[in-house]
């Protein structure tokens, strides 16, 4: 009986060593270590053996069901490990062989800029305050110390709308009304930006559009100083630009400022950038906006914002950047 | 405003330093936009005598030019010009010359053959703009010597400077002289205050019929004059400046104007109808011929000096008339000095579109004390080719009340400027200031300084004018850099983008997320781009557009949207998605003072279809909180009649979706179908969202099931979802339409919806039961609506 527990033996281990995918290895498991297989049938019929026999052919059948069995376990593995192989090597990409591309929108070059002088302006504790782009002779001119006379009103190349017969609605050709609106709306302290579209009638070139984007700034407070408006330039300066960059102010004239100052951004290679226009509230501009010039005092400041995109990414003409081209839209 | 150096430093000695008189010009608040370099001459350029010229035959375009340069030794040289004979004295450039333009002159051969140097253009010696040919100098020009020194020629130093409108006073050589002598600490020539008289009485009289717009006009008598040229020094002057020379009397009434910003006049007595003046308002149409040749068209706003006859001889302050120019044989003038109402000037100049020297200072605003001055200036420097000239005593000068007082005096408090300023600054110290600038401090009490303010600075009225000139001559870079902390401490640091414009961001966040690029569209618009775009023709008109025809504002962003989208495709870009958030302008009926004016946010999809507008508009709804009744029923004007939906608030429209009219896109040559939305921001980004509340999730199994019916076209899905989710009740946790099938097995004007429906109890398994009685509910409430369940 010995003979056959090894042949039973030998054979199972046989078909474990032939199988050749999972699926046959189940077949293998059931037939050769199952209740029918030849390992069962053996100690089955072992009952009606000798004590001795029944104790080393026992055994013997023992260790041949754990050798089959380890035999299967290995084969298993083996297998499994051969299909996983084959899947990963059936499964290869091309990772450089992409097709068809993510699709991003990209925002208007005008809008990256003043966001990022939005941001800039909130870090250095100002709130951003908007206004209407069609806007009152009073609000425009009137209010901003420039009375209908005023010959500066002719530098600002204003277009006029028929919205009312008296000529008095125009489109603001700069942010300034939104000062007053603020003044009259919030009591000070005041520590505000005006970003927003403006007007002038002017012809269109590499440098200059008929409608382009602007901020300014507006600071009312008791005790507001020059010093101020130089020290928030520079803050500004070098949290905009970097610390490499500082600023100086030279004498300007603005109706609604005095003094009034131009300021002018110094790159740290010692070139200058001729950046925008500012100066002390005038008085009667503070008096328009219902504040009291012996109590309070302010400080106002502004610039170009397409200027600050077109400089940054070097696009020669600013017509570009409106002429809604994607081929434009989509490098930034 | 060109600014001569060596004649500033006649009036004051501000030396010769350019570089550092320009940055201290532009720290004065007078830019220098450019330093000029006039009548340099170019080392190495001599004067040649041309032996002879010959074409070679093989170079077309040049000429052998053989000269000699006074040493006897002949020269070879290349000349592209013909213009020159045999004798002709030409500049010669020798060989390492530098050029103005940077070339350096080098033997360059041409066939082989060198050439010796260069003969010179006016242009390329900085003499002029003529490049016709080589100069010609005058016979008798030396030969061999340096062309400038032959020529006389001497360099002057010109600042180009931009003036700010409040310096008047500095359209004159000695208002920059003061200021900038005033920085340096050096003083400007005195001015006289009367003119010495001597010759026997004459008078040319003057009557102000309209004063208020000439507040004051005087005149001397000179004779003696012998009309002829002026010395080189002044038209050198001139000629640096900017102006052209004439002859003595014409060049000395322009320099006394670019010295003293006192624009002059002078007639000759002898062809003066009436010897005198009479200064009125023009009759309406009344015309004058202008010494610039034309005829001018006046009105009643327009101010004439006429002759004592009353016959119009110049328009007051602007131009002079045509027969009002001395000639050759004047030997008597009477020099008229007057001054102008600035405002009433710049009216005239805008009507009649003629701006001169004069009226451009004139409106900037003119000393109205500075003619005896002005009259001293032009007799001593007439005098110099004039030496028998003869002032007459009887100098008229008449004045109107609304002549502004000469004596102007503001109180300033130290305070004041220190306040505005961060400065402290004392009394002495303002004084010292200001007093070498004309501000002159005449009494001093506590805080407060009396201060007369200079005639010559019609923009000084009040305190503020002259803290802004103590600051100036202080020096901006001496007040100090500080960052403002507010008195109120709970302002400083609150920096924040308000709600609003936080919504807006995210907003835009949410759109370029879906792929979208933003544009920035037209603001202007023609009647004819409303009419393509199927909107209505009424909107505000600008009344002086730029572009004649695109007059309109903008009351909806679509036409530019889709102009955009049509620029695209016809330079191969289909397929584009673009939005636009910006302000748009409807009329409005007109009774506000300000038109309805608005934040909008356009969407134009290309190639896309209604339903992309739709699933942009729900994706907004979930993500930015928005909310709006879909209705079908109002069709947006210029849209897809069965394919757009108009989105409303209560009675409020505030905005469309759905698809461009095929009409409008045709209108537009766009091929594709165009996806659209519209948005109105002012109403949507106002009302803060509803922030989520929690909602607990089942720990339960779910359980899935599909259901599809054949509804008809004339039913909304809205309806047939709503219904869905009533039925369903709390079980129902999630419905999605998956597809929508019209075609075979489906009859005509209905089509297939197909829903999975997920069910969930949060505090059991659903049985099998349970799960059959929402489904035949559903059914049923379906069917009410004329569903028919597939099976």
């Amino acid at each position: 009986m010995i003979d056959d527990v090894r042949q039973a033996r030998e054979a199972g281990l046989a078909r474990v060593a032939a199988a050749t995918s999972s699926d046959e290895l189940r077949s293998v498991d059931a037939e050769v270590l199952g209740k029918k297989g030849p390992l069962s049938g053996l100690k089955t019929r072992l009952g009606g053996s000798p004590v001795e026999e029944r104790k080393t052919v026992g055994q013997a059948i023992n260790e041949a069901i754990t050798a089959v069995q380890a035999a299967l376990d290995a084969r298993s593995a083996a297998l499994g490990a051969e299909q996983t192989a084959a899947r990963i090597a059936a499964e290869r990409l091309d990772l450089t062989e992409v097709v068809g591309r993510q699709r991003r929108g990209h925002p208007h070059l005008s809008t990256q800029a003043w966001e990022r002088l939005e941001d800039v302006f909130v870090g250095l504790g100002f709130q951003v305050a908007e206004g209407p782009e069609v806007e009152t002779d009073f609000y425009n001119f009137e209010a901003l110390n420039m009375p209908r006379s005023h010959p500066a009103r002719s530098g600002f190349d204003t277009l006029f709308t028929d919205y009312h017969d008296d000529g008095t609605v125009l489109l603001r050709t700069h942010t300034s009304p939104v000062q007053i609106r603020v003044m009259q709306q919030i009591a000070p302290p005041i520590y505000m930006v005006m970003p927003g579209k403006v007007f002038r009638r002017d012809t269109p070139d590499a440098t200059h559009m008929p409608v382009f984007h602007q901020i300014e700034g507006l600071v009312v407070d008791r005790n507001i100083t020059m010093a101020h408006l130089a020290g928030t330039i520079d803050a500004f300066t070098k949290a905009f630009f970097g610390s490499g960059f500082s600023s100086r102010l030279r004498p300007n004239y603005f109706p609604f400022t005095e003094p009034s100052a131009e300021f002018d951004i110094r790159r740290p290679d010692g070139t200058w950038i001729e950046l925008g226009g500012c100066g002390m509230v005038h008085p009667n501009v503070l008096r328009a906006g219902g504040l009291d010039p012996e109590v309070w005092s302010g400080f106002a400041f502004g610039f170009g914002i397409d200027r600050m995109a077109r400089e940054r990414h070097g696009v020669d003409d600013l017509r570009d950047m409106f002429s809604n081209d994607i081929r434009f839209i989509e490098q930034f | 405003m060109k600014i001569v150096l060596s004649w500033l430093n006649n009036l004051a000695p501000v030396g010769d330093d350019v570089e550092s008189i320009a940055a201290d010009l532009t720290q004065l608040g007078m830019q220098v936009e450019e330093v000029l370099h006039v009548g340099s001459t170019v080392a190495g350029v001599i004067t040649a005598r041309v032996l002879r010229t010959e074409r070679h035959p093989d170079a077309a375009k040049v000429q052998r030019v053989w000269v000699e340069a006074g040493d006897g030794v002949e020269r070879h040289v290349w000349c592209g010009a013909f213009n020159m004979q045999p004798d002709d004295i030409i500049p010669l450039a020798t060989p390492g010359t530098a050029m103005p333009d940077g070339r350096v002159i080098e033997p360059r051969p041409i066939l082989g053959i060198d050439s010796q140097g260069m003969l010179c253009s006016a242009r390329e010696l900085g003499l002029g703009d003529d490049h016709a040919g080589i100069l010609i100098l005058p016979v008798g020009t030396p030969v061999g010597v340096p062309y400038g020194e032959a020529l006389g020629l001497q360099a002057e130093t010109v600042f180009d400077i931009d003036l700010t409108r409040n310096r008047p006073d500095c359209w004159g050589h000695r208002g920059v002289a003061r200021d900038l002598g005033a920085h340096l600490g050096v003083a400007v020539t005195p001015a006289v205050t009367d003119v010495a008289a001597g010759g026997e009485p004459r008078t040319a009289a003057v009557e102000l019929v309209d004063g208020e717009r000439c507040p004051r006009f005087t005149t001397i008598v000179l004779s003696g004059i012998r009309v002829g040229s002026s010395p080189e020094w002044i038209r050198r002057r001139l000629t640096a400046a900017g102006m052209r020379p004439i002859n003595n009397v014409v060049d000395v009434s322009n320099y006394v104007m670019l010295e003293l910003n006192q624009p002059n006049h002078a007639y000759d007595l002898d062809t003066l109808g009436g010897g005198g003046f009479r200064v009125r308002l023009a009759s309406e149409g009344e015309q004058i011929a202008t010494l610039d040749g034309a005829v001018r068209d006046l009105t009643a706003d327009d101010l004439l000096i006429c002759d004592a006859n009353d016959v119009p001889i110049g328009i007051g302050g602007v131009m002079g008339g045509l027969d009002s120019e001395i000639s050759e044989s004047t030997t008597v003038v009477a020099l008229e000095i007057a001054h102008f109402e600035q405002t009433a000037i710049t009216r005239t100049m805008n009507r009649l579109g003629l701006r001169s020297e004069a009226s451009g200072r004139f409106e900037r605003g003119v000393d109205p004390y500075g003619m005896p001055n002005a009259q001293q200036r032009f007799v001593d420097l007439l005098r110099e080719t004039c030496p028998d000239l003869v002032v007459h005593v009887g100098a008229a000068d008449a004045r109107h009340e609304s002549l502004p007082p000469e004596h102007r005096p503001v109180s300033v408090r130290v305070s004041q400027v220190n306040r505005i300023l961060g400065t402290d600054l004392d009394a002495p110290t303002i004084t010292a200031l200001i007093d070498p600038i004309g501000y002159v401090v005449t009494a001093s009490h506590d805080d407060v300084l009396t201060v007369n303010l200079p005639s010559w600075r019609p923009d000084s009225t009040a305190e503020i004018d002259v803290v802004e000139e103590v600051a100036r001559h202080y020096g901006y870079d001496k007040l100090g850099k500080a960052v403002p902390t507010s008195t109120e401490p709970d302002v400083t640091g609150h920096g924040r983008l308000s709600p609003v414009q936080l919504r807006r961001r995210a907003l835009r966040q949410v759109l370029l997320g879906h792929g979208l690029d933003e544009v920035i569209t037209d603001t202007f618009l023609s009647p004819s781009d409303l009419v393509a775009a199927g909107l209505p023709a009424d909107a505000i008109r600008v009344t002086n557009p730029l572009v004649v025809g695109e007059d309109l504002l903008r009351p909806s962003m679509r036409a530019g949207m889709l102009k955009a989208i049509a620029f695209n495709e016809s330079h191969r870009g289909t397929g584009v998605a673009l939005f636009e958030i910006g302000h748009v302008y409807p009329p409005g009926d007109r009774s506000t003072e300000l038109p309805p004016e608005y934040e909008g946010l356009a969407v134009a999809l290309a190639g896309q279809d209604a339903t992309a507008a739709m699933t942009l508009w729900r994706e907004l709804v979930n993500t930015m909180g928005f909310g709006a009744r879909v209705d079908q029923s109002l069709v947006p004007s210029g849209m897809h009649p069965t394919r757009s939906a108009t989105l409303s608030i209560g009675r409020d429209v505030v905005g469309a979706v759905g698809e461009i009219h095929p009409d409008v896109i045709d209108a537009f040559e766009v091929t594709e179908r165009i996806a659209w939305l519209e948005l109105d921001l002012s109403r949507l980004l106002a009302n803060e969202p509803k922030i989520t509340q929690w909602k607990a999730t089942s720990r339960y199994p779910s359980t899935d099931f599909d259901l599809a019916f054949v509804v008809a076209d004339t039913t909304p899905a809205e309806k047939i979802d709503k219904a869905i989710r009533q039925a369903g009740g709390a079980l129902l946790v999630d419905l999605a339409l998956f597809d929508s099938y019209r075609g075979a097995g489906v009859p005509d004007g209905s089509r297939s919806l197909a829903y999975r429906l997920r069910l969930q109890a949060m505090d059991r398994t659903l049985t099998d039961a349970e799960t059959a009685e929402v489904r035949s509910k559903v059914i049923a409430a379906t069917t009410k609506l004329g569903a028919v369940l597939r099976t």
